[in-house]
């Protein structure tokens, strides 16, 4: 007998998500949230959005996940026998590159916004922003992903140039916070990657301890309940 | 000193394989074409001075012909298409680049503009021909990138404006930056002018136009070569045409009027510029998908200048904005 199939089993697994990164003076940031959704069921509501391409350059994925996965595997592939052939790291363009490069002659195949962070030797920090169609451009920060939406006039007043990895950090936070509160298709934790000269640094933003907005309350145990 | 470009082409790369600059200009770009497998081999890439290669210009590098080991097993065929002229062609070979995922998949599809530019603009005037576009990337009815250049030169005497789906924009540069290398590897006296682009450019376009697997854009092209100025438009679906001034998109409707109306062959730069101005302050005001942020190429024969982006003063202050429906309440 087969099991019943509904909307929900049969969906692609999608990210809604929201993703970002800016850069800051030394390296770049990255953020994204952790949500994974088949149509309206939350598939996983953890995952890590952020990619490592090389030791200096990780991905932002966003759209279909598993478009977004294949792009990243490959890439991850080519910059590996890519480095071992340059003998030093390989630059951040080349990694954009690579995956514009993918997005863009498989254009009518793929449904992936990506956004590529790093830090090399030659530019510093880095962000190149490769939505859907495969430009590629290299911005202060980039956003994307369905949760983005909500960023956009957040980001044209708070985001400012120059800013230390303290407010960069911040920013990043607190966008994605704001976007996981409006964007069904974002929530759960936010994860953050600092890139820069000395290395990597994850970090692990729990849902509970994200800042509450308009509407939002925190917990507190049933007034029902109140002695 | 202009830094040449040397193209060197690897067949075969081999176990220890050196490919080393043979140009003797000390300062000179490498760029290089790869024909056949990458291996994890010892190929050293080194410049004249045996250098290793700068790794940026891995990022200049034609990947249209590289094959990765284990990309697309069923190609095994993919050597004897070397046969065909149009086979190491980036933008016109058939689209089975080492980067297509699916090579046994037509690729003829009419696709979708995702990241687009709006109207470009372009006049004669006295000395040469202006080019004018603001820096918008629109996402649908989101304008999400308020910094895209739209005016790229093209060699020496030519500039190319394009609307439209941006990364495909950004392809045909690729494709013309590698045109114009080649031209310059002749060192023959001549260089590809506004005239010879353009007909390039109208033959790419028509001819993706009939594999129904079109290039997204408008494109105009303007340039000044010896003396003689030059401006053009070729669209996605290969119609092209020359004229004293012209535009693409939402300008055809509202800026071709104004210049119909005031265009002279003997327009000052001045006088050019502000006519210019003009329209694309017209375009800001009535379509949506416009940026205040322009900029403006100048084509002469002494050559090209593309002005860094800058706004333009609006004027939102008629009597009649301030009370529109006191007359007529609920009107608009």
């Amino acid at each position: 007998m087969e099991p019943m199939a509904s909307q929900w089993t049969e969906a692609p697994h999608s990210m809604g998500t929201t993703i970002m990164a800016v850069e800051y003076d030394g390296g770049v940031i990255l953020g994204a949230d952790s949500r994974t959704t088949t149509g309206v069921y939350v598939a996983n509501r953890a995952s890590d959005k952020i990619t490592q391409l090389t030791d200096n350059v990780y991905l932002c994925r966003s759209g279909s996940a598993a478009d977004s996965q294949v792009v990243s595997d490959y890439v991850r592939y080519f910059l590996n026998q890519h480095t071992i052939q340059l003998g030093r790291p390989s630059t951040v363009k080349t990694a954009g590159t690579l995956v514009k490069e993918l997005s863009y002659q498989n254009k009518s195949f793929l449904e992936t916004g990506l956004i590529v962070a790093g830090w090399d030797k030659y530019d510093g920090g880095s962000v190149y922003g490769i939505p859907l169609g495969g430009t590629m451009l290299r911005l202060p920060f980039a956003t994307g992903g369905s949760g983005s939406s909500y960023l956009y006039g957040f980001l044209d007043q708070a985001w400012k140039p120059d800013m230390t990895h303290e407010e960069a950090e911040k920013l990043v936070v607190k966008s994605i916070a704001l976007a996981i509160a409006r964007d069904g298709a974002s929530g759960g934790v936010v994860r953050t990657v600092t890139v820069n000269e000395q290395g990597v640094e994850r970090k692990f933003h729990a849902g509970d301890k994200l800042p509450l907005f308009y509407e939002e309350i925190a917990p507190r145990p049933s007034p029902l309940r109140a002695h | 000193m202009n830094p040449s470009k040397v193209e060197l082409e690897a067949h075969c790369i081999d176990h220890n394989a050196k490919l080393v600059c043979l140009s003797r200009d000390p300062v000179c770009q490498v760029v290089f074409h790869f024909h056949g497998l990458l291996s994890t081999s010892q190929t050293q890439f080194s410049d004249c001075r045996g250098r290793s290669l700068d790794p940026c210009a891995i990022a200049a590098m034609d990947f249209s012909n590289f094959q990765a080991p284990g990309m697309y097993p069923y190609h095994a065929s993919a050597s004897k298409q070397a046969e065909k002229s149009y086979v190491d062609h980036p933008i016109m070979g058939p689209h089975s680049s080492s980067f297509t995922l699916m090579p046994s998949a037509p690729t003829t599809h009419t696709q979708y503009p995702y990241v687009t530019g709006t109207s470009v603009l372009g006049i004669k005037y006295k000395d040469g021909v202006l080019l004018a576009a603001d820096t918008a990337g629109s996402y649908g009815s989101t304008v999400r990138y308020k910094s895209v250049e739209r005016l790229k030169p093209v060699g020496k005497t030519t500039v190319l404006g394009a609307s439209g789906e941006i990364s495909d924009f950004q392809a045909i540069n690729q494709m013309l930056e590698q045109l114009v290398t080649k031209d310059f590897m002749w060192d023959d006296g001549n260089n590809l002018g506004p005239v010879e682009i353009h007909n390039y450019l109208n033959r790419v376009m028509y001819n993706r136009r009939n594999k129904f697997d079109p290039l997204w854009n408008s494109l105009v092209l303007g340039g000044v070569k010896n003396g003689e100025k030059y401006l053009g438009v070729v669209t996605m679906i290969g119609v092209h045409y020359v004229d004293d001034h012209v535009a693409t998109g939402f300008g055809n409707h509202l800026a071709r009027p104004i210049f119909r109306d005031e265009w002279r062959p003997d327009l000052t730069l001045e006088e050019a510029v502000a006519l210019l101005e003009k329209c694309m302050l017209v375009l800001f005001y009535r379509d949506r998908s416009a940026v205040n942020k322009f900029q403006i190429a100048n084509i002469t024969d002494g050559g090209v200048q593309i002005t860094e982006p800058y706004a333009l003063q609006t004027n939102w202050s008629l009597k009649a904005f301030e009370n529109p429906t006191a007359g007529a309440v609920g009107s608009w």
